[in-house]
């Protein structure tokens, strides 16, 4: 199982890799994770693989080779659109950051993402994070969402969300993972 | 235990299992979190260093006083560390002494993308390099038993995609290791001339010895598959070897410096084509073709970049990948929202000064719609790039200022100072000084007052070391505070002599509190002056400009470029 992970610096991709990271652990599996530090990491475009499997070689996954792309803002599941293997699946969140060259004029933000992606499903994972009680937990809402749409074990990745991440935000992180696991098809 | 451990740490944990006893660093993505982690095991001393040449002496220093010892860079930083380690390929070591360096293959995160073999090689220093987390353990550990059973330091090898990549990895326990006797021995640590000339006879044999036993080191290996083709590799790439050619044979090199000769000549006869597949330099390609062996390589491969298996397939294989890829506008880096360099760039921009950069956050200072850098080269170099304009051009310090982070001041600022003072040159040096390390991920300085573990120590004072290197004027500014930021940069512009403003505010990740943010009130007449900043809280919505409260931290800079006041704080 190929996902890959695609957001904007600061929006908590990495802990999101890092919690399907223990998942794999949990379930007995092999597992590699890539990410991306330093530069790219201020509001830059970021990307982070987790692969996990019998055994797993590259850390890396190449271009039309993802099983999932779960992504945190929706220009970026475009962005990264090409990654997907045939019968991959795009979840991402429908949340839009405008980069910089939008900001100052000199580009635009595309329109209709949503009809552009294919095999895709998204979800409002900012204001369910708000709803759950901070937009800080959106990375804990995809996970869930992540979680139901792929047939993870629900328990297992409870169980890896609440070791990855601070105890003072477990109550606000577990309710955005239940938020978004139970989001209606 | 089974651990899954980013390649930094699992370096780090195989120092730690090989009784390391010091860790010294300068941060430099992607090697930081090699040292962050070893600063959280008690038995080890471990220090941010000033810069990399100083780490790797206070290395040396310990290894020779018996201690086993590792120190971490990234691979500009070796360049910095080089003249130390040049020469302690001829004295060797007392205890291990393993230098960590994390080379960039397409520049994630740094100004060139160097291959650290070239260096070990004109060094003459052995380079292993492990290809995952698990071997980053193993091979850390192997090298501390190589520095010392064959008395050299030990380059180990890792790149972005080891370094910051994740994956399983069987802790063990620490093997304490007590520390090794002292003995005085002038002809093999004094280096000057009549000693240095033995002991290269030394370096030669040492690498002639370690490329004859390297044939046996099982880190070397081959991996029969096809007889058709045969792949050389190492490190992060044979992981893509295996994904794109799972049949092809392979002799994977855990040593890349120096080479088995005799096993690659085996592996290479004993397959139809044989290719050498690296990532950067052809380093192994050309030594291997030097011995008159015959092999392929970089007739097919790019020495730019990354590679990949969708690489290697169509390079190797003729498979290229179906890809289209859709046309988005692109998402570049940008200075965070409330850094406080951003009103330095702003106010730069706005005088028309030519901006020598440095190498920091700060380098963003370069990209729109600041746009205010003319030139970055390497850390420090700021400083000796605005005394260069000075002396080409008499007239060139009336717009000419140098800009430098608090850390890369340290790092290599100080010296150039002193070559301004020194050399009567006539500059304005404007250290943003955040009070961290910000790039790398906040770690501490010789400034900052706290050492690598948090815990208080002596605070260097950047305006004394300024005035005490002979400064004529030195000026302590917030940048928040832009009228008086702009009034001090002209004034300085307007002088000669070396002038320096040190630009104030802390880094605002550092703060970590919550905030109200800011709002456009009805006054705003939608003339977007404020998009001018470059602050990515600032949107301009199809409705007019908004801020983004969940990115906003109230530092005013929108407020005070607002010539209409509809910029205001919120209450709640």
């Amino acid at each position: 199982m190929d996902i890959l992970i695609v957001g904007v610096g600061g929006q908590g991709t990495l802990l999101a890799s890092r919690v399907l990271g223990k998942y794999a652990l949990y379930k007995g599996l092999d597992v590699k994770l890539s990410e991306v530090h330093g530069m790219a990491q201020r509001g830059g475009s970021v990307m982070t693989f987790v692969r996990m499997g019998e055994k797993v070689n590259s850390p890396v996954i190449d271009e039309g080779h993802a099983d999932v792309i779960l992504a945190f803002e929706k220009l970026e599941a475009l962005r990264y659109m090409h990654y997907l293997k045939k019968d991959g699946k795009i979840l991402y969140s429908t949340q839009e950051i405008l980069p910089m060259p939008v900001v100052t004029g000199a580009a635009e933000y595309p329109e209709y993402i949503e009809k552009r992606l294919l095999n895709a499903e998204g979800i409002d994972a900012l204001s369910l994070a708000v709803a759950a009680g901070n937009s800080k937990a959106a990375n804990s809402v995809m996970i869930g969402y992540l979680t139901k749409k792929c047939g993870f074990d629900k328990e297992a990745m409870k169980k890896a969300l609440t070791e990855a991440v601070p105890q003072k935000f477990l109550t606000l992180n577990e309710k955005a993972f239940e938020y978004g696991y139970g989001v209606k098809e | 235990m089974k651990k899954l451990l980013l390649g930094d740490f699992a370096a780090a944990r195989g120092a730690y299992e090989a009784g390391v006893k010091v860790a010294t660093a300068y941060p430099g993505t992607p090697s930081t979190e090699i040292t962050e982690e070893l600063a959280r095991y008690d038995e080890v001393y471990s220090e941010w260093s000033p810069n990399e040449k100083v780490a790797l002496e206070v290395g040396f220093g310990s290894s020779l006083k018996g201690a086993r010892t590792i120190v971490s860079m990234k691979h500009v930083g070796l360049n910095v560390a080089a003249d130390p380690l040049y020469t302690a390929a001829y004295t060797g070591v007392n205890a291990g002494l393993v230098v960590a360096v994390a080379d960039d293959p397409a520049m994630f995160s740094s100004q060139n993308e160097q291959d650290t073999r070239l260096i070990a090689r004109a060094a003459n220093v052995p380079v292993i390099e492990p290809s995952d987390s698990a071997e980053a353990k193993d091979f850390m550990k192997l090298a501390f038993s190589l520095s010392e059973k064959y008395d050299t330091p030990v380059i180990f090898r890792i790149t972005t995609r080891v370094a910051h990549s994740q994956g399983l990895v069987e802790t063990e326990d620490r093997e304490e290791v007590p520390l090794k006797d002292y003995v005085k021995d002038v002809p093999k640590y004094v280096m000057m001339p009549g000693n240095a000339k033995k002991r290269h006879i030394v370096v030669e044999e040492r690498l002639n010895k370690l490329c004859e036993d390297s044939n046996d080191f099982s880190i070397n290996r081959i991996e029969t598959g096809d007889k058709e083709l045969g792949i050389i590799c190492s490190g992060g790439v044979y992981q893509y070897v295996k994904e794109a050619l799972p049949t092809a044979s392979v002799l994977k090199l855990g040593m890349v410096y120096p080479l088995p000769y005799r096993l690659i000549e085996k592996f290479v006869s004993s397959v139809d084509r044989c290719i050498v597949i690296e990532e950067l330099e052809p380093h192994i390609e050309t030594l291997i073709k030097a011995k008159g062996i015959k092999v392929e390589g970089k007739n097919l491969f790019s020495v730019q970049g990354e590679l990949s298996a969708n690489i290697i397939r169509e390079k190797v294989l003729g498979i290229k990948a179906d890809v289209t890829r859709a046309e988005v506008p692109a998402r570049p880096p940008v200075l965070c929202a409330g850094c406080p360099h951003r009103g330095v760039f702003y106010t730069l921009k706005q005088l028309k000064v030519n901006v020598m950069g440095d190498i920091g956050c700060y380098t963003l200072g370069a990209v729109p719609p600041l746009n205010a850098i003319d030139s970055v080269l390497c850390m420090g170099a700021s400083v000796g790039m605005a005394i260069g304009f000075d002396k080409a051009d008499d007239k060139a310090y009336k717009n000419t200022v140098a800009v430098i982070g608090d850390s890369t001041f340290i790092h290599s600022g100080i010296t150039g100072l002193i070559d301004a003072v020194y050399n009567r040159a006539n500059v304005t040096v404007i250290i943003v000084d955040n009070s961290t390390t910000g790039m790398t991920g906040h770690q501490n300085h010789p400034a900052t007052g706290k050492n690598i573990k948090n815990e208080p120590t002596s605070r260097l004072s950047l305006e004394n070391v300024c005035l005490s290197v002979g400064a004529d004027r030195v000026s302590v500014v917030d940048p928040y505070d832009l009228d008086l930021f702009k009034e001090t940069v002209k004034s300085c512009l307007s002088e000669k002599g070396v002038k320096v403003i040190i630009a104030r505010r802390p880094c605002a990740l550092l703060t970590k509190r919550l905030y109200n943010g800011c709002e456009i009130t009805a006054a705003c007449r939608n003339c977007k002056a404020c998009l001018k900043l470059g602050c990515p809280a600032i949107i301009n919505g199809e409705n007019g400009v908004k801020i983004d409260l969940s990115l906003c931290t109230e530092c005013g800079l929108c407020q005070k470029v607002c010539r209409f006041g509809a910029i205001k704080t919120r209450e709640e």
